[in-house]
């Protein structure tokens, strides 16, 4: 595993990092950091163990039953995984979109956009807050005026923005992506890519990726990732996007993105 | 050759499909045409003997013509609106209770004795209540039947709260709690409301399950002739009044029995419509 610091500065660093579902261990042993303002792609094949690596950075692993997790994850210096720490913390500052759009049926599209925010919010500033993240997912133009409709009357590209811009309203310093655009058509997908980039310029983007094209797109660090022998997820190599996809340091990884395996 | 024997055998599986298809159409045409004869029944004999005054009015005694079961409509009414009341709370926070941290030995424990619940005969349920509120205060209560059909709702709703609250998908309550949601706010303004549907429908089920139910009342509303409203006495019951009715030698009473079913039939009919109704909102939101 070669670490490659392209960017001066980490917002997140990951040590010695293992998680486990009951005896199972997804996770082995991975050390990376992210960089800030970066888009880090994580890739590798099914069951490599890249979302639930990711599912531990904003400590939302541990809510499956019997999740563990060993070694360390450090926010901006401060240890996530600390015991006096309260996990809800965590997840307001590190935000999270997941691979099926998600957004809360029973909500309106306003309230969804809202949903970290709770109530006590004056009308004004609701439409206001709830505007400004809209727009930063590029989807305020289209549900600007049926603001008070059901979620669910939007289509797939469509809720998934809604969750993007429920994410971003929190104004996470980190956003997680598992598989953003893996339900999603080419058109919807392409909107949301180019989404990830303008993000980019206030966040920090970690995504998983089955797509290695998308990878190679979109980000700007990639992490290849793989399960050894015994179904254990490995951290195989990191570096800049351009290196990683044209000059591999890994065998394994040159295998993969050539189409050999996966 | 070969394919003279592919087309008997197909010839012989059509045969045998269409028997089927026509044994199913049959058992259909046979389930269904005893319950529209028992509701045909019921409502040209009902009808006979509902109007204004058998709605609104006392019972009349025996060879006085006229009167009705309006006492026992109010007592249904008041027996069922206390037992939602407390079973509501009870199945509710179990069935979460149940679907957020339902591993381990003790919600194990609790889910065998919800089904074993469910199973009892209403009769033992009613012959319990008369044990622990009738006996000891020597007296029969609305309130012991409403305890009664409370102990029949239970498990209906605290299985169906539970199965409603799981079949939220997992990804919307993640969804909330990466927000930073805690768990107690993601269940209840995102799991909760999304589930609603679902445990309406279960509750209206409930409710339409004990309204027909006369075997607990015998030993604990027990009934009566007045505009009972405090469920500390003895309470009328539409139910009770069918029964008492029905088993009567007078004609006028049979007659008013049926009015009674009737009735008991239409409430349980709309409660079950408005199951449905909830239902079909309930699907709405599953993808």
């Amino acid at each position: 595993m070669s670490a490659e610091p392209q960017v001066e500065e980490y917002v997140l660093t990951v040590e010695h990092l293992s998680a486990y579902y009951g005896s199972r261990k997804a996770v082995g042993d991975v050390s990376i950091g992210f960089g800030r303002r970066a888009i880090t792609a994580l890739i590798g094949p099914s069951g490599c163990g890249k979302t639930t690596l990711l599912r531990c950075l904003n400590r939302i692993h541990e809510v499956a039953f019997d999740a563990r997790v060993e070694g360390s994850v450090h926010l901006d210096g401060q240890d996530i995984y600390a015991h006096k720490i309260d996990p809800m913390s965590i997840r307001r500052r590190v935000g999270m979109v997941f691979q099926r759009a998600n957004p809360f049926p029973t909500l309106s599209i306003l309230d969804n956009a809202l949903a970290c925010a709770g109530g006590g919010m004056k009308r004004g500033a609701r439409n206001e807050c709830a505007e400004k993240a809209l727009r930063q997912a590029a989807l305020w133009d289209e549900v600007k005026d049926k603001l008070g409709a059901s979620p669910l009357t939007l289509s797939g590209g469509q809720q998934q923005r809604l969750c993007i811009a429920r994410a971003v309203a929190a104004e996470p310093e980190v956003l997680l992506m598992d598989e953003p655009t893996a339900s999603l058509d080419p058109i919807a997908t392409a909107i949301i890519e180019e989404l990830m980039a303008s993000l980019a310029d206030n966040f920090t983007i970690v995504a998983v990726t089955h797509n290695m094209q998308q990878a190679a797109r979109v980000s700007d660090v990639t992490a290849f990732m793989l399960a050894d022998e015994s179904g254990v997820g490995r951290l195989i190599e990191v570096g800049d996007t351009t290196r990683v996809f044209t000059k591999p340091a890994q065998r394994k990884t040159e295998d993969y993105i050539t189409g050999r395996f996966g | 050759m070969n394919d003279g024997l592919a087309i008997a055998g197909l010839a012989r599986r059509r045969a045998i499909g269409t028997l089927g298809t026509l044994l199913a159409l049959g058992c259909a045409a046979l389930a269904a045409a005893a319950l529209l004869a028992i509701l045909g029944y019921v409502v040209t004999q009902g009808l006979r003997a509902i109007n204004w005054s058998f709605l609104t009015q006392l019972p009349h005694p025996v060879g006085v013509p006229g009167g009705g079961i309006g006492n026992g409509i109010v007592g249904t009414i008041i027996i069922i609106g206390i037992a939602t009341l407390m079973a509501v709370p009870i199945g509710l926070l179990t069935g979460i209770y149940l679907a957020l941290f339902g591993r381990g030995v003790i919600p194990e424990a609790l889910r065998f004795l919800s089904d074993v619940l469910s199973g009892v005969p209403s009769i033992a349920i009613g012959l319990f209540a008369y044990a622990v509120l009738v006996a000891p205060l020597k007296h029969f209560s609305g309130f012991s039947a409403s305890f009664a059909f409370m102990m029949l709702m239970l498990p209906l709703l605290v299985r169906t709260s539970e199965h409603a609250i799981r079949s939220v998908p997992q990804t919307v309550r993640e969804g909330a709690l990466a927000l930073g949601m805690s768990n107690f706010r993601a269940t209840v303004h995102i799991v909760l409301p999304t589930a609603l549907p679902a445990i309406i429908t279960a509750l209206l089920l409930a409710i339409a399950r004990v309204t027909g139910e006369v075997a607990p009342l015998l030993f604990t509303a027990f009934g009566s002739q007045f505009w009972e409203k405090n469920p500390g006495n003895p309470m009328p019951a539409i139910s009770l009044q069918v029964f008492t009715y029905a088993i009567s030698p007078y004609q006028e009473w049979q007659a008013q029995a049926w009015g009674g079913a009737l009735l008991l039939i239409v409430a349980v009919f709309i409660l079950s419509l408005g199951a449905r109704l909830f239902l079909r909102r309930a699907m709405r939101f599953e993808t």
